[in-house]
Order: C-alpha cells, then structure tokens, then sequence
C-alpha cells in the first residue's frame, strides 16, 4: 500500500493531493498539466515538493515535516519513462541487468530468462537501444525497471508517445505484469482506454486536486467525472466469456444479458471488462426490431447531464452494469428520457475496440 | 631514437623531450580537475557559479605574462603557497614541475569547455533513470555519464595537451627558460632565434612542433570516432 500526500506550487496551480493506492494497478487518471507527473516524480524522488509525505508498506520516503528523505537510488521503484531512456552506449542486454548490479541481496527478484520470455525481447538482446522500435524500446524499459528489483512499478504515460498499433502491442505487457507478476503499480494516463484495461483503482486529477477515487467501473461510469473529455466517456462493463461462435463473435454473460463482441483470444469462463463508448451508444424507448445491432440492454434512465452544448449524457442503469450514452439534447427531450425512463441501450458489436477489452 | 638525435641537437632534443614531459603531466593534472569543474559548471547550481566560472576562464584572457607573474608571485619560493611547498620539499619556481604548472593552468580553460560541451550535451533524464535503478551518484557518473562524454573528454585532452605544447608567455615568466631544466620548445625556438645562425635549429624545432601536433591531432580523431561507435550514435 503506498500513501501519498503532497503540496507542491506548480506554475499556475497548487498541487495538493491526498491518495493511496492498494495493491494492483492504481491509474492517476487526468488530462495533461494536472500535476500527475509532478506526483509520480515525488513517488520516485525525483523531485522534491514543497510539503509532503509519502510512505510504502509503512516505510517512508519522505516526510517534509520529518526533514526525512530518501534519495532515488534507495527508494527501489522501478521507473517506466514516456520516453524509455535506455542508455544508448549499452547493449539491451547491459540495460537490463543495469539495476541487478544494485539490488540489495535478498531482494525478491524476476529472473532476466523469465522477463526476456515474458516481454518477447530475446532477438534483441545484443542491440543497442538506437536501433530499436519504439515499442520495442518500451518492452526493454519496462524489462529494465522489472529487473531491478523494484518494490512497486511506477509508469509516467509509457504508452504516450507509441502510435495506436505499438500501444496496442505494448498494453497487453502491462496486463501481464499486473496478472502474472502480481507487482503493485502506479500507473498515469490520461488514456480512457488504458484506465479500462488496467486499473484496480483510479484516482481522478484535476487542476491539482484529487476529485474522484475508486474502482475502474465506478469511475468510468461516474458521467460527473470525465477527466479525458466527453467524447472519450464510455462506462466499464464487468462480464463473463460465455462461448465463442464459428462466426467470429464472442459471446459475453454480462449479468445475465448477452452481449457479443469480435472474437476475443480469452477462455469461456474468463472475466473481461469491456468499456462501451458513450458515443456509440444508441437509445430506443420500445425494444427495436429488425435491427442489425446485436446487443440490446434493457435499462432505467438514473439522470441526465447536459452543459451548454448540444449533448447530453445519459446515465442507464441495466442489469450488466451502468451504461453512459452520448445523445443529442434534442433527441433525450423528444424521448422523454428523465430519471426513472425505461430505455433500451443499443450498442454495435463492431463498435466495441479491441483496445477497450481487457481481463478482469 | 639514434637518426633523430642525430638530427636533432641535443640541446634540440632536450627541449622536445621536455616539452613532451611537461604537457603529459600538465594534462594528466589538469584532466580530473577540468572534468569536476566541468560536470559542476554544467550540472549543478551553486552560489558563486558565475565566479568559479570566470576564474576558470581567466588563463584564457589574461596576458599569459600576467598569468606567469601571479604564478611567480604565489607559487615562487617566497610566495605564499611556494614558500609553503617547499617546507615540505615541493619546488615550481624554475623547475620543469613549475613549467608544467603553468602549462596546466592554461590548458585547463579550453579543456573545461570543451567537456563542459559533451556534459551539456548528455541528458540529464538518463542520469535520473540510471538513480531509479539503484545506482549512486558517483555510480551514475562513472557507468553513465564519463562514457558519454568520452569523445568530448578526448577532444578536450588533446585541445590541453597543444595547448600546453605551445605554452610560452606564462612559462618563460614563471620558470625562465633554461636549457634542460625549464626550455620547452617554444621558449628553444625563441632562444634560438634570438642568436645568429640558430635559424636552422628553429625550423627543425618547427617542423617537430608541427609534426606532433598534427600527430595528437590525428589520434583524437581514432580514438573519438571509435568512442562515438560504441555509444552507438544515438
């Protein structure tokens, strides 16, 4: 469990955040420029804030009011850049063993076999980092920072600056670091998508301050708080693999509803979570018929938020889970959708992306 | 050894020989001091950068008579630290140590800016990543850092090295210049020119100072090319 609480001037804004994150993955989930950088870099040490305390596993880091602090090279966080920064004169090879030379003897350690096989890095081992991919530059990072024995991953954006296919390739990395190695992380994006695969927890910034904490559904089907904006609104579904169909669909139990997707690579029994963007979401009053769409849930209207503009956001509550759609203001009025109507939520099966389909 | 001593005059000889001493142990001095102000001036901020900044310059432009007078005044036998040194059986006043102690003060600016450049040139983020990973400071900048300025680190040690080949002003002032002891090429290539008939003498001596800088030149470029290959460009 890391405890984290800081005061930090930044210019324009103050940054003041209180915070913890329990094992798995914890997003600090925000748009850019809301201090969630200046956060993990004090978790690191790697700036100093104004005031503050932060303590894992009840060891502190530092303590401002203490005069206690801990350099970088002590604290044992393994550090996942943006931009990688593997050192450009060393091998892969060198770079990932870089952090084994000062973890401390009885430190619980993954074997560089075991990470080289679990990131697919073998080919690249006698490479130098300049001729490598972005993503694969990123594999490596994050090889290096599992490498050094860490106590807790922490990941600054790690997929910000990869174009959609390297941070498809990558993001499955992360889940497996989170699954299988079972190593707590600290993990910032301002990627709606990336909160839906990985997070346990997310914690919400915005302008500096903390405004939402909680699980990954509650957040992301909570319309008051859209850190990323409102065209990247969508809420988290928690389903069931039920069967997979010879014509290339998924079937998913998502509490009782059936709910099919493309083909997914996950055994029937499995949990997913799938985010259903709020702007693919159509609404009906009376079940549809003869439609192409393939999934129709049944649900009751919780509220509807409007703003200045055209659209509104609607809040369904239906029996797989709290389902957001982005409609016209026009339309929720012409549909009398009020608190308490019942509606039909129709999503397409090809509207659902890969990327927002994650394990449980 | 024998065809050059031949032709070459050993008074010729000496001053090579002398020269060569001098700017080895110059450089070889100056090398790790240039390298701390270095590394400090392009990294850290400290109250009196900007003045430890401008004494690091200050061989550069000062008349080197100047410098070699102040050198005469502080480190001559009556001097403050002179005085002090030789309780303790450490003489510069016209000594070749002395010549090597001026040629090492006024190679030291340029060698300071030229690896001050390559510190400049490394990314602070990697040095923080190396620290993420466990590694000390003193750790990061032995297995980080000093690889990375490599090439920058040659250059500014051959730059100090010709410098210091081709030192006169202060060294003349500071130690004179007396055959064997203190008489570096250049002050042998002044000396002869000042007596009839040593013109001869002073185009060999020339010639040699020619060929060794180009010499020094010459393995830089190797030794920098093959430090930049290892780092691997990026």
């Amino acid at each position: 469990m890391l405890r984290v609480s800081l005061h930090h001037a930044l210019p324009g804004f103050g940054l003041d955040v209180q915070f913890e994150a329990p094992p798995g993955v914890t997003v600090l989930f925000g748009r850019s420029g809301t201090g969630k950088t200046t956060v993990i870099q004090a978790v690191a040490g790697l700036l100093r804030p104004d005031r503050g305390r932060v303590a894992l596993d009840g060891e502190l880091l530092f303590d401002t009011t203490r005069r206690h602090w801990l350099p970088p090279h002590k604290r044992r966080m393994g550090y996942v850049f943006q931009e990688g920064r593997l050192f450009p004169h060393l091998t892969v090879r060198q770079n990932l063993l870089f952090g084994q030379w000062f973890a401390p003897r009885g430190a619980k350690r993954e074997s560089l076999d075991r990470v080289v096989e679990l990131l697919g890095i073998g080919p690249l081992l006698q490479r130098r980092p300049g001729l490598l991919s972005g993503g694969e530059k990123q594999r490596v990072a994050i090889g290096r920072a599992l490498l050094s024995a860490p106590r807790m991953i922490l990941a600054d954006e790690p997929l910000s600056a990869l174009d959609e296919a390297r941070k498809a390739e990558i993001l499955p990395y992360f889940e497996r670091l989170r699954d299988e190695i079972g190593i707590p992380m600290l993990y910032v994006s301002h990627s709606a998508a990336e909160v839906a695969r990985l997070a346990t927890t997310v914690v919400v910034l915005q302008d500096g301050k903390v405004q939402r904490q909680g699980t990954a559904a509650e957040v992301l089907g909570d319309s008051a708080v859209m850190p990323a904006g409102v065209r990247a609104a969508g809420a988290l579904l928690e389903a069931r693999v039920a069967k997979h169909h010879s014509d290339g669909l998924t079937e998913l139990d998502a509490g009782g509803v059936p709910l099919f997707l493309p083909q997914i690579a996950k055994a029937p029994g499995s949990q997913v979570r799938v985010r259903i963007s709020a702007h693919e979401v159509i609404l009906s009053r009376q079940r549809p018929e003869g439609l192409s769409a393939l999934n129709i849930l049944p649900g009751t209207v919780e509220h509807v938020r409007t703003g200045g503009g055209p659209g509104a956001m609607v809040s369904l509550q239906t029996p797989a889970g709290r389902v957001l759609a982005r409609v016209t203001r026009r339309s929720a009025q012409a549909l009398g959708l009020e608190t308490g109507a019942e509606c039909f939520a129709i999503v397409k099966t090809v509207s659902i992306a890969p990327e927002d389909i994650g394990g449980g | 050894m024998s065809t050059e001593a031949a032709w070459l005059g050993p008074e010729e000889w000496q001053a090579v020989m002398l020269s060569l001493r001098v700017s080895f142990w110059a450089t070889l001095a100056a090398l790790p001091l240039a390298v701390f102000a270095a590394y400090a001036l392009a990294r850290w901020q400290f109250p009196g950068k900007q003045i430890l900044n401008s004494l690091v310059h200050l061989p550069l432009i000062l008349p080197p008579v100047v410098t070699g007078y102040l050198l005469l005044m502080v480190f001559g036998t009556k001097g403050p630290v002179g005085g002090a040194l030789q309780q303790i059986g450490i003489v510069f006043a016209f000594r070749w140590t002395g010549a090597a102690l001026a040629a090492g003060i006024m190679a030291f600016p340029l060698m300071v800016r030229a690896i001050r450049l390559s510190v400049e040139a490394v990314d602070p983020k990697l040095e923080q990543a190396a620290a993420t990973l466990g590694a000390p400071r003193v750790l990061v900048f032995a297995v980080i850092t000093l690889p990375m300025i490599l090439p920058g680190l040659i250059a500014g040690t051959v730059l100090g090295f010709a410098k210091a080949m081709g030192e006169f002003g202060a060294t003349i002032t500071f130690v004179s210049s007396i055959p064997g002891q203190t008489q570096t090429l250049p002050s042998a290539i002044y000396t002869f020119l000042q007596v009839p008939g040593g013109e001869s003498a002073a185009l060999r001596l020339t010639l040699v100072s020619i060929a060794i800088a180009l010499g020094a030149l010459l393995l830089s470029e190797v030794l920098a090319r093959r430090a930049a290959d290892r780092t691997g460009g990026r």
